[in-house]
């Protein structure tokens, strides 16, 4: 049994949360110089040059890449040999949230109770994802996920006989539906089978995977293919101000699901797809 | 074309703007989004007044990162303008002339905004580092309870925003989706 203190554990995430909110990953700045060179609207080509030098600023004068630093999405893979010592495990990330969020600089924008709306002060809690697995490591993820592309997030329970031209629209709809209030260019993670809560879970995971690779099922890298080429058709474009880019990546996750359903879950995310891994 | 334009916005400026149109604000504006909304909103139905005259003023939608140290405002760029949607009407029959934001608006503030000459621009969205740097200064003048979503004065130089929604309810969104869109 290996034991991992919680102070390393909100340690790493403090400056998982800093990172995240000032530098993306390699592939979501790939994929926005592809896209200003693909961009044939000039508008659209000025925004995807502003959204890069805005890049350039964020990691250059530490200013965060975006001002809705979101709400901290944390994928824990907890080994089932591993024993958290110091408090519990929970405690440590939210704790690593707090920590983050305020030495960093960066926006406090959870509310305590989702009616009475009081801000907690200190972006806390997180949502947290827990996945037992084998050995005896920790590994985190941590994905801030800002509203204006969450709050275009949809969900559609099909029926089967709906099939793959179903999945296609769903995700067609909503993308169309998000248009300009989602910031594109976007990515879009898309969660199919399993069950109502499970399709949405995949979705959102779906957004880690880095944009230009895809999924190791043919038909379902083949519907990712299609789905990237027919969204890239609706005119929407860079900061919804027409163009051909309106999506970086789509990316499929797929799950067994019953015989009477095929979930559809759709979680939207603007151009600042952030996340940051670490493996303690 | 690209114009430079002095906030407050004056009347003749705001008639002369047009869908399409790159704009760079100089001058005076105001940030208010969700909670400040709902705020004002909830004075105005017990009588009460403003806490701002937004008589011939600009509300930027939006609600910075925290400033750091020598800094006048944290990362600062525009949030969902439709979330305001229901609370822009009443405002713009006020006297709100112009509104910063990104997304879609309703056909209710689009009246709202033929009838009273007002314009809606957007500025580019999750671009708040680059936008931050047009703004000077900035300083809470409501609701400083709300944090990040009090009602802020800001000073702003050469802040890059495009007219979406033209005081004729012109919208860009639409013109130019249907012009990039491919069958």
């Amino acid at each position: 049994m290996r034991e991992i203190d919680s102070k390393i554990i909100t340690e790493t995430l403090s400056e998982m949360c800093i990172e995240a909110n000032h530098y993306l990953t390699p592939d979501m700045e790939k994929a926005l110089d592809n896209a200003e060179k693909s961009e044939i609207s000039p508008l659209g080509k000025q925004v995807l040059g502003q959204l890069k030098e805005n890049l350039r600023i964020a990691g250059s004068d530490t200013i965060p890449i975006c001002q809705d630093t979101g709400m901290a999405v944390v994928f824990a893979e907890v080994g089932q040999d591993v024993h958290i010592t110091g408090g519990t495990l929970t405690d440590a990330i939210n704790e690593g949230v707090r920590k983050g969020y305020t030495e960093g600089f960066l926006r406090k924008s959870v509310v305590g109770d989702p009616l009475e709306r009081v801000n907690t002060g200190d972006n806390t809690p997180a949502v947290i994802h827990y996945d037992i697995v084998p050995g005896d490591g920790l590994k985190l993820t941590l994905a801030p996920k800002g509203f204006g592309s969450e709050n275009m997030s949809r969900i559609f329970m099909l029926k089967p006989a709906e099939g793959i031209e179903g999945v296609k629209n769903a995700v067609l709809t909503a993308v169309n539906d998000a248009g300009p209030n989602a910031c594109p260019p976007m990515v879009v993670g898309v969660g199919i089978g399993g069950t109502f809560e499970k399709a949405a879970l995949l979705s959102k995971k779906a957004l880690l995977r880095p944009a230009g690779e895809h999924s190791d099922i043919p038909y379902v890298k083949e519907l990712e293919e299609e789905l990237l080429t027919r969204i890239n058709k609706s005119g929407i474009g860079p900061g919804g101000l027409g163009g051909r880019i309106t999506a970086m990546a789509v990316n499929v996750l797929t799950y067994p699901t019953h015989i009477a359903g095929l979930p559809v879950a759709v979680n939207i995310c603007c151009h600042v797809n952030r996340h940051s891994v670490r493996e303690l | 074309m690209d114009k430079k334009i002095s906030m407050p916005l004056s009347k003749e400026d705001a008639l002369s703007l047009n869908c399409g149109d790159y704009v760079y604000l100089t001058g005076t504006i105001y940030t208010a989004r969700d909670a400040a909304h709902k705020r004002m909103y909830e004075a105005l139905r017990k009588g009460e007044a403003l806490p701002i005259d937004i008589k011939g003023q600009t509300i930027y939608y939006m609600g910075p990162s925290p400033a750091r140290e020598g800094r006048p405002i944290g990362s600062a760029g525009p949030t969902t303008a439709s979330r305001m949607d229901k609370y822009a009407p009443e405002l713009l029959d006020l006297g709100l002339i112009g509104m910063i934001g990104k997304g879609k608006r309703t056909q209710e503030v689009k009246d709202a905004m033929i009838r009273n000459g007002a314009v809606y621009f957007a500025a580019v969205g999750g671009a708040g580092a680059l936008l931050s740097k047009c703004i000077i200064s900035s300083e809470v003048v409501a609701y400083d309870d709300l944090g990040t979503e009090a009602i802020r004065k800001l000073e702003v130089k050469d802040l890059p925003v495009i007219v979406v929604i033209d005081h004729t309810g012109k919208d860009l969104y639409i013109e130019s989706q249907k012009q990039y869109r491919e069958e």
